[in-house]
């Protein structure tokens, strides 16, 4: 049996991630705007609360009163479920991220801020993660229209090579510290000197493209791809089925930007500062997902689009075989024991 | 054990509950004023021609078996990853890199011959 006060303990932190998870996942939408107006000389959305702070919420109403249409010769089960389908794996992958150091209020030690400690974090990820092609897939496939069917299967070819690539950088990490637990993934890397990013370079990198093509977004943005499929696997969806579209791409961005920051950048280890209170960790951790989310928003702006065969070329003879050759060099090296690094951690 | 899955358990309740009530949401308020032209698929505003349950790429086929083949791999390497730190103190590393490198030369030699035969090319 559970004692209540754990129970208690394992509510807040759901409603405090996952809650916060759907407010980033809002506000990035605002973020996105903004800081496209700005990168484009426009001012963008000011008129609804201070900044447009308000604009988000504004969306949400419209969003709910508009009419839900479903085009003749749809799926009814399908298309009505897909956006659900879509949306829940990047809720669910949220879980087990750990977002602090274990907390302590008053003396009192209440773990880590993570949903679920599990031993098999990263595989959780990668199985539930992994589900969310279904939504898409399914999502274009049910609306009976080409431009979505073309949407869909682009992206379940993209997301699936894609993901070839990710596994193994996350593979390359999980050899160098010995474990699948993500809390003791970016407990190993206490220091500046630990973190990930200095002996798996080339892994980081990929894993950044990677994470690009899994979640659908510029310059691999095929699912939508706005000047030939019109809006691509969802272009027949509208009302609040679109907005739950949105909210799964704009949370599996963040489960993802977290992802990075555990495995490559010490989670919530603060630069210089070992023994730093599990608040200020909190934000450091904080700070390197914002990073890598404002990277998503300026790359978007930024770089033009591939074309789709370009995209699979990369994908299959340049990141596979790369990121094969670094896990091999890393395989070599951890069996081999030589760890150049550890020098370096322990002089910072 | 299973206790570590309470909180996922929670978790599922929580996010379907949202997703479901999201969804919902606008079929309950919206507004429900149908007409034919809404219910077309769209195409650029011509009346849709033809069915859009059309036959598919055999290159989509091509890419889903071999990430099956490169997935299962990844299965495998998951186990050798795990415990390659721990094989090294029982001074089993090398033999099993060996072992774990002729799995991954076998693969990569798959990889090269689809490859070759342009199995990865798109524009043919």
């Amino acid at each position: 049996m559970i004692a209540w006060q754990d129970l208690l303990v394992m509510v807040l932190k759901i409603a405090l991630i996952f809650g916060g998870l759907i407010n980033v996942g809002a506000l990035m939408t605002l973020a996105e705007r903004k800081f496209s107006a700005w990168m484009q000389y426009r001012i963008g959305p000011n008129r609804v609360g201070p900044w447009g702070l308000l604009q988000p919420l504004a969306d949400g109403v419209k969003f709910i009163f508009k009419e839900s249409l479903m085009p003749d010769g749809a799926n009814k089960a399908l298309f009505r479920f897909a956006p659900v389908i879509a949306a829940l794996p990047a809720f669910m992958t949220i879980a087990v991220i750990p977002f602090s150091n274990d907390i302590v209020i008053a003396g009192k030690n209440y773990g880590k801020l993570a949903i679920a400690d599990l031993d098999i974090g990263v595989l959780f990820l990668l199985a539930i993660g992994g589900l969310s092609v279904y939504g898409v897939i399914l999502g274009g496939w049910a609306s009976n229209s080409k431009f979505s069917l073309m949407g869909g299967l682009r992206a379940s070819a993209q997301m699936i090579s894609y993901e070839l690539t990710l596994i193994l950088t996350i593979l390359a990490v999980i050899a160098l510290s010995g474990t699948l637990n993500l809390a003791e993934i970016s407990d190993g890397q206490a220091t500046i000197g630990t973190w990930n990013i200095w002996s798996q370079p080339l892994g980081f990198m990929l894993f950044v493209i990677a994470m690009f093509a899994e979640t659908n977004r510029h310059p691999f943005d095929f699912a939508e791809c706005e000047a030939e499929l019109v809006a691509g696997f969802h272009t027949e969806y509208s009302a609040m089925k679109f907005a739950l579209f949105f909210l799964g791409e704009y949370s599996a961005m963040t489960v993802i930007s977290c992802l990075a920051t555990v495995l490559f950048l010490g989670g919530p280890s603060v630069p210089f500062w070992v023994d730093a209170p599990w608040y200020v960790g909190f934000g450091a951790f904080i700070a390197k997902t914002s990073m890598f989310l404002f990277l998503f928003i300026w790359v978007r702006w930024t770089l033009p689009r591939f074309r789709f065969d370009q995209l699979m070329g990369l994908g299959w003879k340049v990141m596979l075989p790369l990121a094969l050759f670094n896990l091999f060099v890393t395989g070599v090296f951890v069996s081999l024991g030589w760890n150049l690094w550890a020098k370096l951690g322990s002089l910072i | 054990m299973l206790a570590d899955y309470v909180p996922i358990l929670l978790l599922v309740g929580v996010a379907l509950g949202f997703a479901l009530l999201n969804n919902a949401l606008s079929e309950l308020f919206g507004r429900k004023r149908k007409n034919i032209g809404k219910a077309d698929a769209y195409e650029c505003g011509m009346e849709p021609r033809g069915s859009a349950r059309i036959r598919l790429s055999i290159h989509f086929y091509l890419i889903a078996v071999l990430f099956i083949l490169f997935d299962v791999e990844a299965v495998f390497l998951f186990l050798w990853a795990v415990s390659a730190e721990a094989l090294r103190a029982q001074d089993m590393a090398m033999l099993v890199l060996y072992e774990i490198g002729v799995f991954v030369f076998v693969l990569v030699l798959a990889l090269a011959y689809v490859w070759r035969k342009g199995g990865l090319e798109w524009d043919r």
